[in-house]
């Protein structure tokens, strides 16, 4: 009965203290121990389905996580973006390219490599490479060095040169604002995917351009995709291995 | 003896006061960008480093080159050095540590730079540069603390400052080739990615830091009457002639390597630097000072009879620093960045508060090496 009375008292108190009234977590999402390597996130993109002056998946992806929007300035923070086809695959052939693929944009973002040079050059492991392929920030431990900037061959990584709360459009709930001073970049939706959505990038194409699986799963639909179309990855001369994929 | 740094004259105090308000200065430039980030600097998404970095890495070969007088002094018994080797060791304390302020001053979250420490992280370059440097100081201060405690008290240094002192030479080179891998492995940078930096690194530290030397001693000779002897600052003066030559020679090899084998990759960095990129040549003129004013001055300082006046000898030592200086403080880091992953080129301008910053963490230095060089002198003039 001391016990009864002693979880009454913690429920009472549920109510009480915010602590208690945090979000629930899908404990689902973690029934099974991730095993390092087993599942390797990824991502290809058909940039012929690629709508021209279509943007819903930048607007989305930066309202969900509460992207800074400083425009176009040095200060510009962004986890995805549309690059032409040249800056997207600067050491892809260019020479007497049709004009529609020239002047084609491409959706870049971080590529989540298999061997990540950003992680490599980090100091404190404040970013590092989940068990689940993804290339992480843990935003609490970054020490504002930008070494990963210098190191990361894409350009897919933003620092926080000035608060970016102010510059936050739409307070998403879905995602934490950051603090000025350290780095950040796209990462994949893992706070979808352990719900067990899919990212929101590709949620939100209305063209299905964008196809999101397990790489190491060789039945899935990325996989299938990459085997039967002929497609590219950013700069792979690097070594870098990365998980997002293009069909041009 | 930190007591002897107190009594001076009134050009010392001056040049005490001076240094002061410029550190006045770089400490309320630095609470404005405490206060709204870095974004108050020239740095942005494409050149994430700038002057800082650059500082930073033109110090460590400052820092490195005390080398150039304990290895000769210790290991070949080189007497000419005898009165100049606690110098090079002052000068490499207070380089190192204006190095640590400019990592300081460029990080974002200043107040987490222990999670080096509490986090460490071997495959990190960073990780062993903040180690190397640390250690390098502690090093150079410790011994020639003892040393130069000894020489007070009239009694010989203890035994164990020898194995620290032939400690520190191997150290000196680890720090500059750290640093140089701090760029040198970073895919898709192709300036930097090159296996001549680490080498070149040290050429061009030894070459810029025995010509700071060199006009140190000829500083302390006017303002304090302490000559650390002409055969020193010969011999100096052709150890950095020598050390500027390999620096230049080195810089011939990146460009025959990118300009024969045609590369676009290879090539932009050095065209931005020299000759200008898609209409952007901001440094141009910079680097051609740089050249011209350096291969000038190696050519007096291997020149006998130029090399034997004090007046020509100053000048080319000045010549060495300033073109070392743009090739690493300005040249290097910047030119590193452009063009972008993305290939755009984007140009860097920093700005007053960078500025500020950079000039109070050089007045801090200054300080530190005047306050460590006032005791030395004092404690020699005693004798």
């Amino acid at each position: 009965m001391a016990g009864l009375g002693a979880l009454a008292g913690i429920g009472a108190a549920a109510g009480m203290l915010p602590l208690f009234a945090l979000e629930q977590t899908d404990m689902s999402a973690f029934s099974e121990s991730p095993v390092p390597g087993k599942v390797r996130w990824g991502m290809l993109i058909d940039t012929r389905k690629c709508r021209d002056g279509c943007s819903g998946c930048v607007v989305r992806c930066h309202h969900d996580h509460n992207v800074p929007d400083f425009g176009k300035s040095k200060n510009e923070v962004k986890w995805i973006w549309k690059s032409r086809y040249e800056e997207a695959f600067p050491t892809a052939s260019q020479q007497f390219q049709s004009p529609e693929v020239e002047n084609r944009k491409v959706l870049t973002l971080c590529n989540h490599c298999a061997e990540p040079p950003c992680t490599r050059a980090c100091p404190t492991e404040a970013t590092f490479r989940r068990w689940d392929g993804i290339v992480s920030m843990d935003y609490h431990r970054c020490i504002g060095c930008r070494f990963c900037m210098a190191a990361c061959p894409y350009g897919s990584r933003s620092f926080n040169w000035q608060d970016p709360r102010p510059a936050v459009r739409e307070l998403s709930a879905t995602y934490p604002t950051r603090e000025r001073g350290v780095v950040e970049k796209c990462n994949f939706c893992s706070e979808r995917l352990v719900k067990g959505l899919l990212p929101a990038c590709v949620d939100s194409c209305t063209e299905k351009a964008m196809t999101f699986g397990d790489l190491n799963d060789p039945v899935s639909e990325i996989r299938a995709l990459l085997a039967s179309n002929e497609t590219m990855q950013r700069k792979p001369e690097l070594g870098t291995l990365p998980s997002v994929f293009y069909i041009i | 003896m930190i007591e002897k740094a107190l009594k001076g004259g009134r050009g010392y105090w001056a040049w005490i006061a001076l240094l002061l308000i410029l550190i006045g200065l770089g400490v309320s430039a630095y609470a404005r960008q405490m206060s709204l980030g870095l974004g108050v600097t020239g740095m942005g998404r494409d050149i994430s480093w700038g002057v800082y970095i650059a500082q930073f890495t033109f110090l460590v070969g400052v820092a490195a080159s005390a080398v150039m007088v304990v290895l000769p002094y210790y290991l070949h018994n080189q007497k000419a050095f005898s009165k100049i080797v606690i110098v090079g060791e002052f000068l490499a304390v207070s380089a190192a540590l204006m190095c640590m302020l400019f990592i300081l001053a460029d990080m974002g979250k200043p107040q987490r730079v222990l999670n080096v420490l509490l986090y460490p992280s071997p495959h990190s370059m960073v990780f062993w540069d903040v180690m190397v440097l640390n250690g390098y100081l502690l090093i150079n201060l410790v011994s020639a603390w003892a040393v130069l405690g000894a020489e007070r008290r009239g009694v010989p240094a203890a035994a164990w400052t020898r194995p620290l002192i032939y400690l520190s030479i191997p150290w000196a080179f680890s720090i500059h080739t750290v640093t140089a891998f701090l760029f040198a492995g970073l895919p898709a940078r192709h300036l930097w990615l090159t296996a001549v930096l680490a080498p070149r690194f040290l050429a061009s530290a030894f070459a810029a830091g025995t010509a700071i030397l060199i006009l140190i001693t000829f500083i302390l000779k006017k303002t304090a009457a302490f000559d650390v002897g002409q055969d020193a600052r010969q011999k100096l003066a052709v150890l950095g002639a020598y050390a500027g030559t390999a620096n230049f020679f080195f810089l011939g090899t990146e460009f025959f390597t990118a300009f024969y084998s045609n590369v676009p990759a290879h090539k932009q960095s050095l065209q931005y630097l020299y000759f200008g990129l898609q209409g952007h040549a901001p440094l141009v003129p910079w680097m051609w000072l740089s050249l011209i004013v350096g291969l000038i001055s190696v050519g007096m300082l291997m020149t006998p009879s130029l090399r034997h006046q004090n007046g020509w000898l100053a000048s080319a030592c000045a010549g060495l620093v300033l073109s070392i200086w743009i090739d690493k403080g300005v040249g290097l880091v910047i030119g590193g960045f452009v063009p972008t992953p993305l290939e755009a080129v984007v140009d860097y301008v920093p700005t007053a508060t960078e500025l500020s910053v950079t000039l109070g963490i050089w007045a801090i230095g200054l300080l530190v090496l005047t306050v460590l060089l006032k005791t030395l002198v004092s404690v020699r003039a005693q004798q």
